[in-house]
């Protein structure tokens, strides 16, 4: 079986967010960027999967400019067998990454697709379910446990009332969690065996994917400063408090 | 000329500071009060390639170039020093194994090294034999079909917990040309450690005399020919000078941060450090000291790579300067914590006790100033550009 494993490059999780100062964007200039933490972690669960003799082979897929191929390699150095590069500029809006990756697939004809619950850049969280609608095949995101076996895959999902596991048939689209599993480091000698892995590049043209393009980013804010805290001298005031101005009782 | 790093060096430097930041740094402080050497995470730097970085691929290294180990061990460094400093410790004596030792030798000792199941200490040093270490009288006595040894190392990091020595001993004549190197398995009859040494810093390594006692070794434990040993020790030597350069700016480059963090976190007179101009001078100096070292460092050990004539001269160079700048980064950093610089409850003091000792091993740095100034004031020669 094969796995079908998206992932994304975004800005680093160590570091500050800054927004430009015409609040057009956030401000990548000179900032480290690196594989979206969700993305790793749908990588190291392939590569589980394959090591249990599960999965046959991993293909990664990422969609950019040429600057993604790092993480790709960076995949493929955890233990991706190839990749395919969809070449795109500028931002996409998860309805298009999810078409481009259905597209993807129609070559690839995947068993399973793994993909972060969400990237860490703008967190939108439904490229994994859009592309399940789009294949038509059935989904379970927020994976926190992947068991495969016979042709189902049985996927424990963090829910806010705490856990559910769900079975479905594959072809599926799981979403990690962040539980799921701690990536591995990427050995050295693997770093450098990762350069030689197949990685294709394709246009849009060549898959035949137009972008919608249908959002729109009108503007990016700075989150408004925390303002300091007050000392209550009473658990009167504190529920006063909480009921009248905070509002949340 | 490219001053970025590659595709590659940018993946290892990012793996490194990765495994550096998990495995490392939350561990740095115990391993220094304790006094551990930490071999399981010895064995899990190993396992990821870190034990074998330059040692040729034949023997399972992985034949980096020094510039590629040098951005490595920065980047380790900035997690532990002294447990870095004992990798790049390990890395050296792996390569001259891997280097100059016969086929069976390398074959009996290089795969378990590389891959980080076994671990070398490298012993030049003697009790009467510091800096002039062509004086020294560890020897090696040719008897029948190998070699006797006798006499005292001091200060042999990993001394106790490795397994295998690369040991200089005389075989011939006084002076450089009468010693030759010799790969000694550690637990051999005859060979005895000495109590622990309590040092200043580079506490997460063992420091140990080691005396050899009639310790007998095949002739085919010998690096090289009868007469090599020092050549091939300088040779370790002028890779181990940029690897503990690396240790040095790696260190500074963790302190000089956290000095930057906390310049912009406390606040006194009113406003934060980092609106006072004497600090801010400071911190410029400091990032300028450090900016400098690590590209003498890059060069020596580009240099180094491709075997430029004099090589051995700019890894002194780069020795010298990146340790003793990595050194007074490290103070300067301290100061700019005040009083909880002097304090265990942040790294500062440790990052200052563990850099202390680069500017004294692997030749110090006077010694260095004498390769330095042996070749410029060299007559009928290129001059030094």
């Amino acid at each position: 079986m094969k796995a079908l494993v998206a992932v994304k490059r975004v800005i680093d999780y160590n570091v500050k967010v800054r927004v430009k100062a015409d609040n057009s964007d956030v401000d990548l200039a000179n900032t480290k960027m690196s594989i979206n933490p969700f993305c790793e972690i749908a990588v190291e669960e392939a590569v589980r999967l394959k090591e249990a003799g599960v999965v046959s082979e991993i293909v990664v897929v990422s969609i950019g400019d040429k600057s993604c191929q790092e993480q790709m390699r960076y995949a493929m150095a955890l233990g991706a067998d190839r990749g395919v590069q969809v070449e795109a500029e500028g931002k996409l809006n998860s309805l298009d990454v999810a078409r481009i990756l259905a597209k993807v697939n129609e070559s690839e004809n995947a068993g399973i697709f793994i993909l972060g619950k969400q990237a860490i850049d703008s967190d939108n969280n439904q490229t994994g379910q859009m592309l399940a609608a789009l294949l038509d095949v059935p989904q379970a995101t927020f994976a926190s446990e992947v068991k495969i076996a016979d042709g189902k895959a049985q996927v424990t999902r963090e829910v806010d009332g705490g856990l559910v596991t769900v079975e479905m048939d594959l072809p599926a689209v799981i979403t990690t969690d962040l539980r799921l599993n701690e990536p591995r480091f990427a050995a050295l000698p693997k770093i450098m065996q990762a350069k030689r892995k197949p990685l294709d590049v394709k246009t849009l043209a060549d898959l035949g994917v137009e972008l919608t393009n249908s959002v729109e980013l009108i503007s990016v804010e700075t989150p408004a400063e925390r303002s300091g805290g007050i000392k209550v001298d009473s658990v009167d005031a504190l529920i006063d408090k909480l009921r009248n101005e905070a509002q949340v009782i | 000329m490219d001053f970025e790093l590659n595709e590659d060096q940018i993946a290892f430097a990012d793996m490194a500071r990765s495994f550096a930041q998990k495995e490392l740094e939350p561990h740095a402080a115990m391993w220094d009060e304790e006094q551990i050497f930490p071999v399981d995470t010895l064995k899990k730097a190993g396992e990821l390639g870190f034990c074998g970085l330059y040692a040729s691929e034949d023997v399972g290294g992985l034949g980096l170039s020094r510039l590629d180990a040098s951005i490595i061990f920065e980047e380790l460094a900035m997690g532990c020093t002294s447990t870095t400093a004992y990798i790049t410790i390990h890395n050296m004596s792996t390569w001259m194994i891997a280097e100059f030792g016969n086929s069976d030798t390398r074959m009996d000792w290089c795969p378990k090294l590389t891959a980080g199941e076994q671990f070398a200490s490298y012993c030049l040093t003697e009790p009467n034999a510091g800096s002039d270490a062509a004086s020294l009288k560890t020897t090696a006595r040719r008897d029948g079909d190998g070699y006797v040894i006798n006499g005292s190392k001091i200060f042999i990091s990993g001394a106790g917990s490795t397994d295998v020595l690369v040991v200089m001993a005389r075989t011939g004549e006084a002076g450089a040309k009468g010693i030759s190197a010799f790969v000694v398995d550690a637990k051999l009859p005859g060979i005895s450690y000495g109590r622990k040494e309590q040092k200043m810093g580079w506490n997460s390594q063992p420091t140990r005399m080691i005396t050899f006692d009639d310790v007998r070794v095949p002739a085919s434990a010998i690096l090289g020919a009868e007469g090599d040993g020092f050549k091939i020790a300088m040779k370790g030597l002028d890779g181990g000078r940029i690897n503990i350069g690396a240790c040095s700016i790696g260190t500074a480059q963790a302190a000089l941060q956290r000095a930057r963090d906390y310049m912009l976190d406390r606040s006194q007179f009113g406003k934060t450090l980092s609106n006072f101009q004497a600090l801010q001078f400071k911190i410029a100096d400091m990032t300028t000291q450090l900016v400098a070292a690590r590209q003498m460092i890059r060069m020596a050990a580009s240099r180094l790579d491709a075997g430029h004539p004099d090589r051995t001269v700019y890894c002194a160079m780069a020795k010298q300067f990146a340790t003793d700048a990595g050194y007074n980064i490290a103070d300067e950093a301290l100061q700019i914590f005040g009083g909880n610089g002097y304090i265990k409850e942040y790294p500062m003091e440790r990052y200052l006790r563990d850099n202390r000792v680069h500017r004294i091993l692997e030749g110090t740095n006077e010694i260095m100033r004498l390769i330095i100034a042996r070749r410029a004031l060299m007559q009928d020669c290129a001059k030094i550009l």
